[in-house]
């Protein structure tokens, strides 16, 4: 049973998973990510205080909110790109990482342990989408290259990008880039995947396709996917659970399932955000 | 109180601006009323105009504005426009010129503290990847070899040319009234090999390359390549800055020696045709005047001027943030701040040179 009582503080906002992760209770899977009262913003300038929660294997866990709340931030936090005021995240596998004396994150060289998808896709321009592919497999294993060519070819085939193979990124579009970048994420056959507003800037035919692929890689593959995202029908579709960050009072108001959250959430945030009313609708209510 | 009336259509905007305004600034002691009852349409380039009024009248001093009257339809334009939002928005106030300087030589601080900070991660990563070179990314060596080297080998042997050409010409001049023409060699081949051949070239590299670099680089980081290749196991430096900054020490030395070669056959050809020296003379001339220390002096200057082009352009270009605009300070940072380090190394490598008496 997910919380649906919209909380206010990084303290209030214990997500059930995460006493039912340390009780044994039941949970999707073990825990893969575990965020401590984390706090981040850039100097005195805080985004969110205090964020706690876990993101369990298996999960499709999405991190929604309005515009500039931090979801993005966020997810370079957990990726490992910024470093935290305050708190920690732990990866499974990676241990625990909490702000560090220099402020620039020490980043980790090695095969990564899991992928990313950039919002802008983030290839290599100088590099065909095969190359883009071939980058990280050529780097991290002792494949020949004929095999690490049908690897690339397998991947692009996977995201429907085959025939593409040798074109540059500059000479595909939005949706097959994301594409391309989610096979480039998926290159070392990671069992964790960061996607960064996925379905951000596609025609509504590519959304879809995306989340069907997103939901693919999920079930047949059993990789745990933590994406953002304001697509409210892409959530709908894919997300089993999800995370609600607010700008205003600078934490994560309500956590669980976003078909309960939208259907039984007493939070006037919430309930504005999932049936798409204005803010200042919102704001009457919750005056 | 202000009376508004009819239709305050857009083109009606100055005309509504300039009169309320000269009616309602400075705004009276009782505060200021305006009557909207007969206002019977109102664009949103006039509304956003009384509002701004509004704005300006009741923030200035708290003097209460009072806008009475309007129809359903105009006030709700007025509320589109933020009428409701009273003293939010004060104007900023002037930063005093102290706080300028000061703010200014913090961003001074802050750069040189960033620039430390990168040569201290180059160097670690330098040394660390020399202790397992399978980790830095010698492959990508070549193709900057290529672009900063020999692509740009037919420009620097034209500039290394036309330099020595132009020396020989205004040297000869001088020498000529002294019946020392001969001792153009010796002028050009000196401040040829010792000093305009390393400096000029470096100053072309840094056009070439060190611009290309720090926009390349710029642009990788604003469109996420940067960090993404992070997420992909690669450490930027090892990755993108070390091969650069190596392709331009082996670079450099080279096409210095090529300027070199060429600033010598320009002067001799103003020698053979200018002056009627014969080629023997002047080639004997010039090996009298050269030492080889003046021309490993001048190659050991541009690997300095290599390290200072590279370093600097790649810290630039991963220094950058926001978007095209950033791209572009950035790229010119990079290109005035690589002028000005070529400058000081070199004065610093005089100044060396004379204490060292070589």
């Amino acid at each position: 049973m997910s919380d649906l009582s919209p909380v206010t503080s990084g303290e209030d906002a214990q997500d059930p998973s995460d006493e039912a992760d340390s009780s044994g209770d039941a949970p999707v899977g073990e825990p893969v990510i575990r965020v401590k009262a984390m706090t981040m913003g850039w100097g005195d300038f805080i985004l969110q205080r205090e964020a706690t929660f876990t993101v369990n294997r298996g999960d499709v866990f999405v991190l929604l909110g309005g515009s500039g709340c931090g979801k993005s931030t966020l997810l370079q936090h957990l990726i490992g790109l910024q470093t935290p005021l305050a708190g920690s995240v732990e990866i499974a596998g990676l241990g625990e990482r909490g702000p560090e004396r220099w402020g620039e994150p020490r980043f980790r060289v090695g095969p990564p342990p899991f992928g990313v998808m950039f919002q802008s896709g983030a290839l290599f321009g100088s590099m065909t989408v095969g190359q883009n592919l071939s980058l990280p497999l050529e780097r991290w294993t002792d494949l020949p290259p004929d095999a690490i060519a049908s690897l690339v070819r397998g991947r692009l085939g996977l995201v429907g990008l085959r025939e593409f193979e040798h074109h540059y990124p500059s000479e595909i579009s939005g949706g097959m880039k994301k594409r391309a970048a989610i096979a480039r994420a998926l290159a070392l056959e990671p069992d964790l995947l960061f996607l960064d507003e996925p379905s951000a800037g596609l025609d509504p035919v590519s959304a879809v396709e995306l989340d069907d692929l997103i939901l693919t890689l999920n079930r047949q593959f059993g990789l745990t996917v933590v994406l953002v995202t304001h697509e409210l029908e892409s959530i709908f579709k894919i997300a089993t659970r999800c995370a609600f960050l607010d700008k205003d009072s600078q934490s994560i108001i309500a956590r669980g399932d976003p078909r309960q959250l939208r259907d039984e959430s007493t939070d006037p945030r919430v309930r504005a955000f999932f049936n798409r009313l204005p803010r200042s609708v919102a704001e009457e209510a919750r005056a | 109180m202000l009376r508004l009336r009819g239709s305050l259509r857009f083109a009606d905007a100055h005309r509504v601006w300039s009169e309320v305004r000269a009616a309602a600034l400075p705004p009276p002691s009782g505060g200021v009323v305006f009557d909207l009852s007969e206002v019977e349409r109102l664009d949103g380039g006039v509304a956003a105009l009384i509002v701004e009024l509004q704005s300006a009248i009741s923030c200035g001093d708290g003097t209460p504005v009072d806008l009475r009257g309007a129809s359903a339809d105009v006030a709700e334009i007025l509320t589109l426009y933020g009428c409701q939002l009273g003293c939010e928005r004060t104007p900023p106030a002037p930063v005093p010129l102290l706080t300028q300087i000061g703010a200014a030589a913090a961003e001074v601080l802050d750069e040189a503290r960033g620039g430390l900070e990168f040569l201290g991660a180059v160097i670690v990563a330098w040394f660390s990847g020399l202790r397992r070179p399978a980790t830095l990314s010698w492959s990508q060596i070549w193709p900057v070899l290529e672009r900063a080297g020999a692509d740009g080998l037919p420009i620097v042997m034209m500039f290394g040319f036309l330099v020595g050409f132009i020396m020989a010409f205004q040297g000869a001049v001088q020498l000529e009234q002294f019946g020392a023409s001969i001792f153009v060699a010796d002028l050009v081949g000196l401040t040829i090999t010792r000093e305009l051949g390393p400096l000029m070239t470096a100053i072309v590299v840094c056009g070439r390359s060190g611009a290309a670099f720090a926009a390349e680089l710029g642009t990788m980081k604003v469109s996420e390549e940067i960090d993404a290749l992070k997420t992909l196991g690669f450490d930027p430096l090892r990755h993108l800055v070390i091969p650069r900054i190596l392709a331009l020490v082996i670079a450099l030395p080279v096409l210095t020696l090529v300027a070199d070669v060429m600033g010598l056959v320009g002067g001799l050809l103003v020698g053979l045709f200018s002056l009627d020296l014969t080629p023997m003379a002047y080639i004997h001339e010039t090996q009298g005047a050269l030492e080889l220390w003046d021309v490993t002096s001048g190659l050991l200057k541009s690997l300095a001027f290599a390290l200072a082009i590279g370093g600097i352009s790649c810290q630039q270009g991963l220094a950058t943030t926001g978007g095209a605009a950033g791209v572009g300070r950035r790229t010119t940072t990079a290109v005035v701040s690589i002028l000005f380090s070529l400058i000081l190394i070199d004065a610093g490598f005089a100044v060396a040179f004379n204490a060292l008496g070589v």
